[in-house]
């Protein structure tokens, strides 16, 4: 766009308004929902966003079969129920839901392992939206490789639906690591880190000189309760997605209320303390170990 | 040093410390009553005003605060910033309340969903030079009482220009994100009423 464009007519979907979106979001807590009546129960609860679905992980997990994007009326229907931002789901490589997301107006769209990949090779070209997307990642390269197709933001995979946050807990390390490395890097040894990250070499010497991603980082996949989120939070994430932990739990609104207050007091044990207590039973969970491989989420993707 | 603080409960409280220690101030993130105590300015941060909102009165941060913008604490809100320091909203939460820094009604979201955020180009009255305004699910100024100075305004889908930018007492909002951009004169604006 030249300047002149710029002072006559408002430029929307640009990069700073996808990014700048995310930033927004940051030290808050993004909650799935599958119905209007949950989406009320988390925007009462102070979450920043939620994520609309048909399906909450834990259920596309237990009831199997190709997990789409959600019904329109359902997408609607939560627009219409809260105030605050809502997400949507598009499956990996399928860019008609994207398009039939933005259509609707959701205001990010993940795109996103949970859902049955529709493109075992591409992703979206995310460049040719006006709604930004949030993706998935489990190492810098990955991470990379989204923001070169246009993600606005990135998230750590886990392993959603399980309750277990061991793998989100390696992916936010690995990232953590991997972009250290970078920033010890004499320069003329980043071209061999772009290759061995098969990522672009701008990106790489971008992140090599901030030390960050050049957009948000959170963390989704597994967690379930406060002490997750701020565990998350202090292992360099900047927000927090929960999928099934919350409508799964004994006590969805006591447990969503905590998780906010953790996301934001995530370096104050006795604020963790306090916040933890008596929020019943977390939902029940199964250890990523015992996930046959060929049912791994976090593997979809590269 | 000017200390300025950072209400640091949820949002992009790093864009704006960035921006503050740029213009050289020392910056304190806000999260506890203490921390409110030895600050000469405060920033309320860019985010989801419902959360903030939650957040200041979950923590008793709420009635402190309350009592220092009432003894004149210099204070800039950008976005969900400008409605914490609104008198009146409109198309908050259930139940949301604000902080009541400037006397104008603010209408949340108004300028629609994430399709519709974007970079406009504004005058900034004070001195009549342009501004690039970033708006992310922005509101704007309703209407707002007799004393309230408007530092810019922008058309809005309704195709009426509304105030985005004014000045009350020693309080600033805008409904657009100066924090994002490389321009520090709003912060600059606020550093001056110190």
């Amino acid at each position: 766009m030249s300047d002149n464009d710029t002072a006559t007519t408002p430029q929307v979907g640009t990069d700073l308004v996808k990014r700048g979106m995310a930033e927004m979001l940051k030290g808050g807590v993004i909650m799935d929902v599958v119905t209007p009546e949950q989406a009320k129960i988390a925007e009462d609860a102070g979450a920043v966003a939620v994520m609309a679905l048909e399906r909450v992980p834990a259920d596309i997990r237990s009831q199997g079969g190709v997990a789409r994007m959600s019904d329109p009326d359902l997408v609607s229907g939560i627009i219409d129920a809260v105030s605050i931002p809502v997400m949507a789901k598009a499956r990996i490589g399928h860019f008609v839901e994207a398009q039939i997301l933005q259509s609707l107006g959701v205001d990010y769209i993940d795109e996103s392992e949970v859902l049955t990949p529709a493109d075992y090779a591409h992703h979206i070209d995310k460049w040719q939206f006006t709604v930004p997307f949030v993706c998935g990642a489990t190492n810098l390269g990955e991470a990379l490789r989204r923001i070169s197709e246009g993600a606005a933001m990135i998230r750590s995979k886990g392993e959603a639906g399980t309750g277990d946050v061991s793998n989100a807990t390696t992916h936010m390390r690995t990232l953590r690591t991997e972009i250290a490395r970078l920033t010890s890097l004499p320069k003329d040894e980043l071209y061999v880190a772009a290759k061995e990250l098969q990522a672009p070499l701008p990106l790489v010497q971008e992140v090599a000189e901030t030390g960050k991603l050049p957009v948000v980082t959170f963390t989704a996949g597994g967690i379930a309760t406060p002490a997750d989120a701020a565990m998350m939070m202090q292992l360099g994430a900047e927000g927090v997605f929960v999928g099934s932990g919350i409508f799964k739990s004994g006590d969805p609104a006591s447990r969503a209320k905590a998780i906010v207050k953790a996301t934001t007091f995530y370096d104050d044990p006795s604020v963790l303390a306090e916040v933890s207590r008596g929020l019943g039973e977390a939902m029940v969970g199964i250890n990523v170990d015992e996930v046959p491989e060929p049912h791994r989420l976090a593997e979809r993707g590269w | 040093m000017t200390q300025v603080g950072v209400l640091a409960l949820q949002g992009d409280v790093r864009e704006h410390a960035l921006m503050l220690e740029q213009l050289g101030c020392d910056v304190t993130p806000v999260r506890r009553v203490a921390e409110l105590g030895a600050i000469d300015a405060l920033v309320i941060p860019g985010g989801e005003s419902s959360t903030q909102d939650k957040l200041l009165r979950a923590f008793d941060l709420r009635e402190p605060l309350l009592e220092r913008l009432g003894s004149g604490l210099p204070v800039l809100g950008s976005c969900a910033g400008m409605i914490m320091l609104a008198r009146d909203l409109v198309d908050g939460i259930t139940g949301q309340q604000t902080l009541g820094a400037i006397p104008m009604t603010v209408r949340r979201n108004a300028f629609g969903r994430q399709v519709d955020s974007s970079e406009v180009a504004l005058v900034w009255e004070p001195d009549g030079s342009s501004m690039h305004g970033t708006f992310i699910r922005a509101p704007w100024v309703e209407s707002h009482d007799d004393g309230v100075e408007v530092l810019a305004t922008a058309t809005g889908p309704d195709g009426d220009r509304h105030p985005v930018a004014v000045r009350f007492a020693s309080a600033i909002a805008t409904a657009f994100h100066p924090e994002i951009s490389a321009d520090i004169r709003v912060h600059q604006a606020l550093l001056d009423l110190i």
